[in-house]
């Protein structure tokens, strides 16, 4: 067999297999079942495409292959059933009739949006969402998943297998949630597919190029997604979320991979299509949200206030107080707070910015968050209370445990009486913040880096 | 990564032939299986070249010439901007761009390049290039 044709053939089976994966799955109600199934039809081409030449319409050909090897397993099934327990009317009468279920193949649509529920349903742990995810959406190997997230690829393969085994043992339904159940449902994909991003985004110079194309991964799911649920605003909201933030890619790291903060970035690198891509989206979401934005939405709105701005000295800082303030509304977290206020301060000047910090202070989730004291410490340096911000800035550097950011805390309390403009320092989630609506700080409202997750986190 | 496909001209695109109904369809539905797919960013098609002006530059002289030009098969008719895995699933996802026209026995191409994005410069530029670019970027109007 030429290497040609064998790299054609696997191309086209990784453009085929979510939508065969989610096809089969419909038939034989089982992940696993659906996945080897469709396994088997990659052999069958193997076998016969490089004698035979690729078919015209590929994907049917696979999808009809595997089928016919399903409906085999489910007459062997019923036969042994039949034989078993010899009571072939109630099977009768129970068994889905194979014939229209082979008919229904209009509904590729409905299958890959019933597959991406089942991947990302709450009974699993969110390294094996994230993996099933990637695996059978993504068309992701289990190699380029442990890449990506720089853990072995045994832990990965493993993690799929429980994983389909928990989806098996709970008896999860193939099917789209309906009513109240949607939102919980849905959130519990967007949540995934945002979190791939993510790790995409916080992925460093010298890293695996597997990371950094985690975006890109992410962005074809939310894509797919936006056409699968067109009517959910959030859908949209996360789209224009990510496509918003992936327009920055170029700009945000400098030489040898330093991160540039937003205020810094140059402007003339931002990607204009992905911009244009996501205030699109943002306008999609928008238009569904009915007056009632959900917190990716939000996010969206202030990535793209940034995104409309051609100087940083340009950008709209009320609007993004307020939709800060409307972010913490949709989901109240002291790290939105903290958010907020820095863009209060941008606003409206320090004495504004400094009132809101002041009500967070006594914060659980803030206690040992050395990004309040920082932020605080430059609030009152601006306002000329210079004391009080060595004072900040000298507890900010005992409590962060980033040597290089420790440094430059110690030198801005000992240069308290210089005030410093921005930029802040990109604040992190505290531990057990577990909604992930908090956008980092202005100067780059970028994801951050994930202090939990599938690369920090084994369960074994 | 990011991919342009370039569709080329034919004889009916450059005689501003708009497409059959058939074909408005057919394209349709492979941009829609794009959409659905996630991975189409933008696709345009292009009026013929006699509503175009090329631009020769010699030295310092500049001269302009308005369209048609003559070449008709090595012209641009339209173009997809595509994000793929690679250049292999591009290959795969184009061979089922349906051709209805040329027709007539006209042979005709779709070319797939590869889109330079910032990661590609980032391995190979020294820092004086790199730095050299940050100025040419930040003197560079916004759009």
């Amino acid at each position: 067999m030429t290497t040609e044709t064998h790299r054609a053939i696997e191309t086209v089976w990784r453009i085929e297999a979510p939508r065969l994966v989610a096809g089969l799955a419909r038939l034989v109600r089982d992940l696993g079942t659906a996945e080897e199934l469709a396994q088997d039809a990659l052999v069958a081409a193997l076998e016969q495409w490089p004698a035979e030449g690729v078919p015209d319409n590929p994907g049917a050909w696979l999808m009809t292959t595997a089928k016919r090897r399903a409906i085999d397993q489910i007459r062997r099934a019923e036969t042994y059933r039949r034989k078993v327990a010899e009571v072939g009317r109630e099977l009768e009468e129970s068994a889905p009739d194979i014939g229209t279920l082979v008919a229904e193949d209009d509904g590729i649509g409905d299958d890959l949006l019933r597959l991406v529920f089942v991947a990302c349903h709450p009974v699993l742990s969110t390294e094996a969402r994230t993996a099933l995810t990637l695996r059978l959406l993504g068309g992701l190997t289990t190699d380029e998943i442990a890449r990506a997230f720089l853990v072995p690829e045994p832990t990965v393969a493993q993690r799929i297998v429980r994983a389909k085994k928990t989806l098996a043992k709970a008896r999860v339904p193939f099917e789209v949630p309906q009513g109240d159940e949607l939102a919980a449902r849905l959130g519990s994909v967007l949540e995934v597919v945002y979190l791939i991003f993510n790790e995409g985004y916080s992925a460093t110079a010298g890293d695996d190029w597997m990371r950094p194309a985690l975006c890109a991964d992410a962005l074809r799911l939310g894509r797919v997604l936006a056409g699968l649920a067109p009517r959910e605003p959030e859908v949209h909201g996360l789209v224009a979320l990510m496509e918003i933030q992936a327009s920055r890619a170029a700009a945000r790291t400098g030489p040898g991979g330093v991160p540039i903060l937003l205020a810094d970035q140059n402007r003339a690198r931002w990607d204009q299509l992905l911009i244009r891509r996501g205030l699109a989206a943002l306008e999609r979401a928008e238009a569904r949200a009915a007056g009632r934005p959900g917190p990716y939405l939000l996010q969206a709105a202030i990535a793209a206030v940034h995104a409309r701005a051609r100087h940083f000295a340009d950008t709209d800082w009320e609007r993004i107080a307020a939709l800060y303030e409307k972010l913490a509304e949709a989901g109240p977290s002291p790290v939105v707070e903290l958010n907020r206020a820095v863009a209060l301060c941008m606003a409206y000047g320090p004495a504004a910015g400094l009132e809101l910090l002041d009500q967070l202070m006594d914060v659980p989730e803030l206690r040992n968050y050395h990004l309040l004291p920082t932020v605080r410490g430059d609030f009152l340096s601006r306002l000329g209370r210079t004391d009080e911000a060595r004072v900040e800035f000298e507890r900010a550097a005992a409590l962060t445990r980033n040597e290089r950011e420790r440094t430059l805390l110690l030198d801005r309390a000992a240069r308290a009486r210089t005030p410093l403009p921005t930029p802040l320092p990109r604040p992190v989630d505290p531990p057990g913040h577990r909604h992930r609506a908090g956008t980092p700080l202005p100067p780059d409202n970028g994801p951050r880096k994930r202090r939990e997750g599938p690369s920090s986190r084994e369960k074994g | 990564m990011r991919f342009m496909v370039i569709t080329k001209a034919t004889a009916a695109s450059e005689a501003g032939r708009p497409p059959a109904t058939e074909e408005f369809e057919v394209v349709g539905a492979f941009i829609q299986e794009m959409v659905d797919a996630g991975v189409l960013l933008a696709a345009d098609g292009l009026h013929p070249s006699t509503q175009g002006a090329r631009i020769y530059f010699d030295g310092t002289t500049k001269t302009v010439v308005d369209g048609p030009f003559t070449e008709t098969k090595e012209l641009i008719a339209g173009f997809f901007l595509v994000e793929m895995k690679s250049l292999d699933e591009c290959v795969e996802w184009f061979k089922r761009f349906p051709v209805l026209r040329p027709g007539d026995g006209e042979r005709s191409n779709i070319e797939i390049r590869r889109v330079v994005q910032a990661e590609d410069f980032a391995e190979e530029m020294t820092a004086e290039q790199r730095e050299a670019v940050e100025r040419r970027d930040a003197g560079a109007r916004f759009d």
